[in-house]
């Protein structure tokens, strides 16, 4: 595909929220103020696992300033059913259930009841007056565990299993045998957090006409709609939800949490009712991403073809059914043509908080075990890595062992991209001091991506310039990288175009901002809705005219010797038949996926075991690069995540299923003192099914960081760590190990 | 619990409220004040979120209570830019992209004013040092350092240029 | 939080009088640990005495002999001090270590003491740089050595209605030095997992003066005295050295918890007790 010339796309105009965000005017879902407004608290399972005895609210009630009090009888108690409402298939008991616990609670955090008062002090105090009586289960807190015979129950039935995910092709078993090298291994990671800064929060009205405002933080707008009007039993018309500006999501802010507490308690008092997490909330009471356990079993010939692969994956789904599994198990050799595969998924509850998306969710996991074993079978081959990578690189017409046959994808321009980068020849240098060790280490990985629809309205002005609405929340100067697209369709600046944001009343559906989808799908109904303005924009210029051959380019009408620019025919829509609005739906189902690698090196201080990160280079291929700082901010983000991921976080919990880490402190997340700037090299290997060949650019970065850095590590000092975190005790027990 | 008068001054005008003792400097600036630039993302002082200025000195408000600001200045975003001009601090974070989300920018940008304002010239590992007690989970840091040091550079200029 | 008096008193007297009679009452200093402990709903008080406003909480002074810091001055002003920094390096160093920037706005190094967490950072330095703790209480003004303030996680030895004014630290020797050295897993913003401070002073060769205590492996800050006896008369060699970190290493009592587990930090005393003592003696 040759590249054309765009004016708009691939430039690095400033975004149009950016004054907003930068002077603090910009409005977030805690900021969201009204006449009236009371705020919530909510009460919260001290017990990992319990049956619910009795939840006693008259004391928290009589407490001065208290105006309503919910449990989970306060929902309509419809019939189970099962429902799609943007997160998956899902029981709307388990929806209901993980709002407000009913009977028994399965996580500690669990919320089980809520309060609304006039001021939050009141609300927090009152809070603690609601008794809850506790009649305690045994918990079970890994995948692992919870799968062995006799582990505590979540559910009832037979098996705390939710879901086994087969996938295979060929004989893997068979074909082993024919394998030069053989590298089987188990690897286990800890439940991590997306660590979003921006805590949840909502605030709802439930109006006197019946109608149900909320103001809230999401990733997806509708998601939030269709939830809240399926757990309060109301059509979806009734409920209206506006998103404020969202502080981070990363996956994480596509499950809804408060806002049907918050309807229950604003309808309970008849005002607007505020609720905002407290940072122990998030970390206790919003999903995390799975916990694993895995073995990944890969052979190769004598020339380093991959010729059979094997995984077994037993992925944390938390309190409810519905975990990441399927994604790891779509993931986990998709970056690899290997002709006999056999893949299994375990969907594993556990008594944690129900699990959510984070950033290619499930795929880091899968990456970090069979970027692994690659890497010993490249040190068994005595192979550059890389090279290794390259002979065995999906590319397209390679077959997934999920079904579907790769079309055009940048997996091999990834990995030439990542030979040819300066970072990989360089020196690693010296240590800084005699008990350091330095190493480097490479890994990739693949994202897929989603489609899912999207709705985009463009009004044109009389001055030349244009309104875009949206529906798409914008997380990250989506806003921008979709106005963009409509900009470069007609012909005009894009600071002519102004993008917002807008409600569930406003604009038609549009999916989660998630799965790398906004640019893409958004972005897509953008360009299609500013050709609906320039085919509605030709039909004005061949009335004035009176022709009906009129082109259009480079932001110019043209019929013969006369033109007229997109600002002067715009000038004209009110005597040629009023405004001109465009509109556009779109239902992608051709999303590209996105190949990504880092190149990392690392020193270990083989005293103390602390690996710190000396250099990083990510490549991703974008497809099209919009915004190309955007693209970059996308990749060094995911980068620095896949850091913390590897390094430190987790959810330390204590054998009775409380995280004994639960704050911004010990959670340890990076900080702008724990990583060195990150290289990116952006690859463009155009989506065939995009109109700008924009593949989606949020998630495919953090799948490799975790595995690349444990190649490193084990580069450094000899020894392969098996776990996440690979943190300084852990690092310093393997080098202990070693002697 | 009775309400004490504090008066003190806020981006430079003096401002008066009533606040419980036990209400944070936070909570006063955005709940009682209805500044809500200041941002809150752990309540315990280790995002750097809600970061101000108290008497000149960089601060997490949500670990200082409202009355002890009596008689004190405090500096917020909001008191940022002059006029319609903005800060090249803030105008550095939206031309490079040093924000995704843009929750923990205020803090950023308000801890980087405080280095700047004694440091015209910091080095990269300074700026991170200094910048420690701000976490963001978006940008991966990189296009922060980058801005705050372009705005230096931009503050420099200015003030040679004068 | 839960509700509370405040007060904000001016003067020592003013301090005495409020404390008086309210053992439940709790001294603000920089508030980075108490109002965290407040918020987290790990501590109630009734009433919060601000010490903030009483100038001799808020300076520091060279005096003869030594150096007097207020037990409320802000670790930002510490680690600034041209006086601490040309005589005190390891305590503007550890002024600049607890917490980030805006952290160090607030807490104090006297709020650390008092916190008497067994992470404390700067209590292993003050330790063994011999400071002395001046409380004021009902009863007058009364000195404590630092090694005996700290008596329990979380607990202090100061007696009912007592808070600390200052803290006076004696005026180095020639050839002395003094090192704090902590690990963290991060590279700020985080908790101890091992502290170890240590000075020395070496007159002709010879070692004539050493101290060591540790931090976070042990119900308090650890002042290991062993390590005294085993350097003092010395001369400085890495086999003294190594010695005195088995030592050190012998004396942790660590718990594991989410920090860390016990074992590891542990194996930490003696690697980081080796280059605290490195740094100091060679």
């Amino acid at each position: 595909m040759s590249t054309p010339s765009y004016n708009v796309i691939g430039t690095r105009p400033p975004r149009h929220d950016g004054a907003d965000k930068v002077t603090g005017r910009a409005i977030y879902a805690a900021d969201f103020q009204m006449n009236g407004l009371l705020h919530g608290a909510m009460v919260r399972s001290t017990h990992a696992h319990a049956i619910l005895k009795r939840v006693d609210t008259t004391k928290a009630a009589a407490f001065p300033g208290v105006v309503a009090v919910v449990t989970a009888d306060d929902f309509p108690q419809t019939p189970d059913r099962i429902v799609d409402l943007g997160e998956g298939e899902t029981p709307v008991s388990h929806l209901r259930g993980n709002v407000l616990a009913k009977g028994k609670v399965l996580y500690q955090g669990h919320a089980i009841a809520a309060v609304a008062a006039t001021s939050l002090q009141a609300a927090e105090q009152a809070a603690k007056l609601i008794e809850v009586e506790y009649e305690p289960l045994p918990c079970v807190l890994t995948a692992v565990e919870a799968m062995a015979d006799g582990a505590p129950l979540l559910h009832g039935g037979d098996t705390n299993v939710t879901a086994h995910v087969h996938h295979a092709m060929g004989d893997s078993d068979a074909a082993f045998a024919g394998a030069a090298v053989l590298i089987e291994r188990e690897f286990t990671t800890a439940t991590v957090h997306q660590g979003y800064i921006e805590p949840h929060a909502a605030t709802v009205l439930w109006n006197n006409d019946g109608r149900v405002n909320v103001w809230c933080s999401t990733q997806g707008s509708f998601v939030v709609r269709d939830v809240v009007s399926c757990l309060l039993d109301l059509p979806v018309s009734q409920v209206r939800v506006t998103p404020t500006e969202i502080g981070g999501g990363f996956g994480g802010k596509i499950p809804v949490y408060l806002e049907p507490v918050a309807a229950l308690l604003s309808k309970k008092s008849g005002r607007p009712v505020k609720l905002v997490m407290s940072r122990r909330d998030v970390f206790e009471g919003s999903g995390p991403t799975p916990g694993s356990m895995m073995r990944v079993k890969i052979g190769a010939d004598a020339d380093g073809k991959f010729i059979a692969a094997q995984a077994f994956l037993a992925y944390e789904a938390g309190a409810y059914a519905g975990g990441m599994v399927g994604a790891g198990a779509m993931c986990v050799f998709a970056a690899y043509d290997i002709a006999n595969q056999t893949i299994d998924g375990y969907d594993v509850l556990v008594n944690k908080p129900s699990t959510a998306a984070y950033r290619a969710p499930g795929a880091p996991n899968a990456a970090f075990a069979t970027e692994s074993v690659v890497d010993e079978i490249a040190r068994e081959l005595k192979m550059d890595p890389l090279e290794l990578r390259l002979r065995n690189a999906s590319r397209e017409g390679t077959r997934r062992a999920d079904g579907p046959k790769f079309r055009r994808v940048g997996c091999v321009e990834v990995i030439e991209a990542m030979q040819a980068h300066p970072h990989y020849s360089a020196p690693l240098g010296e240590p800084s001091h005699a008990e350091a060790k330095r190493g480097r280490g490479v890994a990739i990985g693949y994202w897929f991506n989603i489609g899912l629809p999207s709705s985009c309205v463009i009004s044109v002005n009389a001055d030349g310039t244009a309104n875009l609405i949206e529906g798409s929340t914008d997380i990250g100067g989506t806003r921008t990288s979709i106005a963009m697209q409509a900009a470069e369709v007609m012909g005009i600046p894009v600071d002519q175009i102004q993008p917002t944001v807008v409600d569930t009343d406003t604009i038609g559906y549009t999916g989660v901002t998630g799965g790398s989808r906004t640019t893409y799908a958004t972005g897509w109904a953008a360009h299609d809705a500013a050709q609906d303005v320039i085919r509605q924009m030709k039909l004005r210029a061949a009335k004035l005219w009176q022709t009906e051959a009129v082109d259009f380019a480079d932001g110019v009408f043209r019929a013969g010797e006369r033109a007229m620019t997109f600002a002067e025919l715009a000038g004209k829509m009110s005597e040629t038949g009023g405004p001109v609005v465009g509109q556009a739906s779109v239902n992608p189902r051709g999303a590209g996926g996105s190949f990504a690698g880092v190149i990392v090196d690392v020193e270990v201080d083989t005293g103390t075991g602390k690996t710190t990160v000396l250099r990083f280079t990510a490549v991703q291929d974008a497809g099209r690069a919009i915004h190309p700082s955007y693209v970059e901010g996308q990749m060094q983000g995911g980068s620095v995540q896949g850091i913390g991921w590897a390094l430190n976080e987790e959810y330390w919990m204590n054998p009775e299923g409380r995280m004994m880490n639960a704050s911004l402190l010990d959670y340890r997340m990076p900080t702008i003192l724990d990583v060195p700037m990150i290289d990116t090299q952006i690859v463009e290997v155009p989506n065939p099914a995009h109109p700008f060949g924009v593949r989606g650019v949020g998630e495919a970065n953090i799948v490799s960081p975790p595995a690349g850095i444990a190649n490193a590590i084990r580069d450094a000092i000899g020894v392969r760590l098996y776990h996440l975190p690979m943190n300084p005790p852990a690092v310093a027990a393997a080098i202990g190990g070693q002697k | 619990m009775k309400k004490t008068y504090v008066s003190m001054e806020l981006n430079g005008e003096p401002v008066e409220f009533l606040a419980e003792p036990s209400q944070t400097l936070l909570e006063c600036l955005r709940d009682t004040l209805h500044l809500t630039g200041t941002k809150e993302g752990c309540g315990d002082g280790n995002c750097g979120s809600c970061c101000v200025m108290l008497d000149g000195t960089l601060v997490t408000s949500c670990l200082v209570l409202g009355v002890e600001a009596e008689g004190r200045t405090v500096k917020t975003v909001e008191g940022m830019a002059t006029g319609a001009k903005l800060h090249p601090l803030q105008k550095a974070f939206i031309d490079h992209a040093a924000l995704q989300c843009g929750i923990c920018t205020p803090g950023f940008l308000v801890a980087a004013k405080a280095l700047l304002d004694q440091e015209p010239d910091p080095s990269e590992e300074r700026i991170r040092l200094w910048l420690a007690n701000n976490l963001c989970r978006c940008t991966g840091y990189d296009k922060i350092v980058r801005a705050v040091q372009a705005a230096a550079k931009e503050i420099r200029e200015e003030k040679q240029a004068q | 939080m839960k509700p509370f008096d405040y007060v904000a008193p001016t003067t020592l007297d003013e301090a005495v009088h409020a404390l008086a009679g309210n053992p439940a009452a709790r001294v603000l200093a920089g508030g980075t640990d108490l109002l965290a402990q407040l918020k987290g709903g790990r501590r109630e008080t009734p009433l919060v005495v601000d010490v903030k406003r009483i100038p001799d909480l808020l300076s520091i002074r060279m005096e003869e002999g030594g150096l007097r810091l207020g037990a409320a001055v802000p670790c930002i002003r510490i680690a600034t001090n041209p006086d601490v920094r040309a005589q005190y390096p390891a305590l503007a160093e550890v002024a600049s270590l607890i917490g980030g920037t805006a952290i160090q706005g607030r807490a104090s190094i006297g709020g650390n003491l008092c916190n008497a967490a067994p992470s404390a950072d700067a209590v292993p330095l003050l330790i063994v740089l011999s400071a002395v703790a001046r409380v004021a209480g009902p009863a007058g003004i009364r000195e404590i050595a630092v090694e005996d303030f700290c008596v329990a996680p979380g607990k202090n030895a100061l007696g009912e209605g007592e808070f600390l004014v200052d803290l006076f630290l004696p005026k180095p020797a020639a050839g002395f030095k003094a090192h704090y050295l902590r690990f963290i897993p991060r590279n700020e913003m985080d908790i101890a997992v091992v502290g170890v401070g240590v000075s020395a002073t070496v007159t002709d060769g010879q070692i004539t003066t050493a101290r060591l205590a540790l931090a976070s492996v042990a119900p308090t800050p650890l002042f290991v005295r062993e390590v005294t006896e085993a350097l003092v008369g010395k001369a400085p060699s890495a086999e003294a050295i190594a010695g005195a970190a088995a030592l050190a290493e012998a004396a942790a009592k660590p718990i594991s918890d989410m920090r860390a587990p016990a074992e590891y930090r542990r194996h930490l005393c003696g690697v980081l007790s080796r280059r605290a003592l490195t740094a100091v003696l060679q």
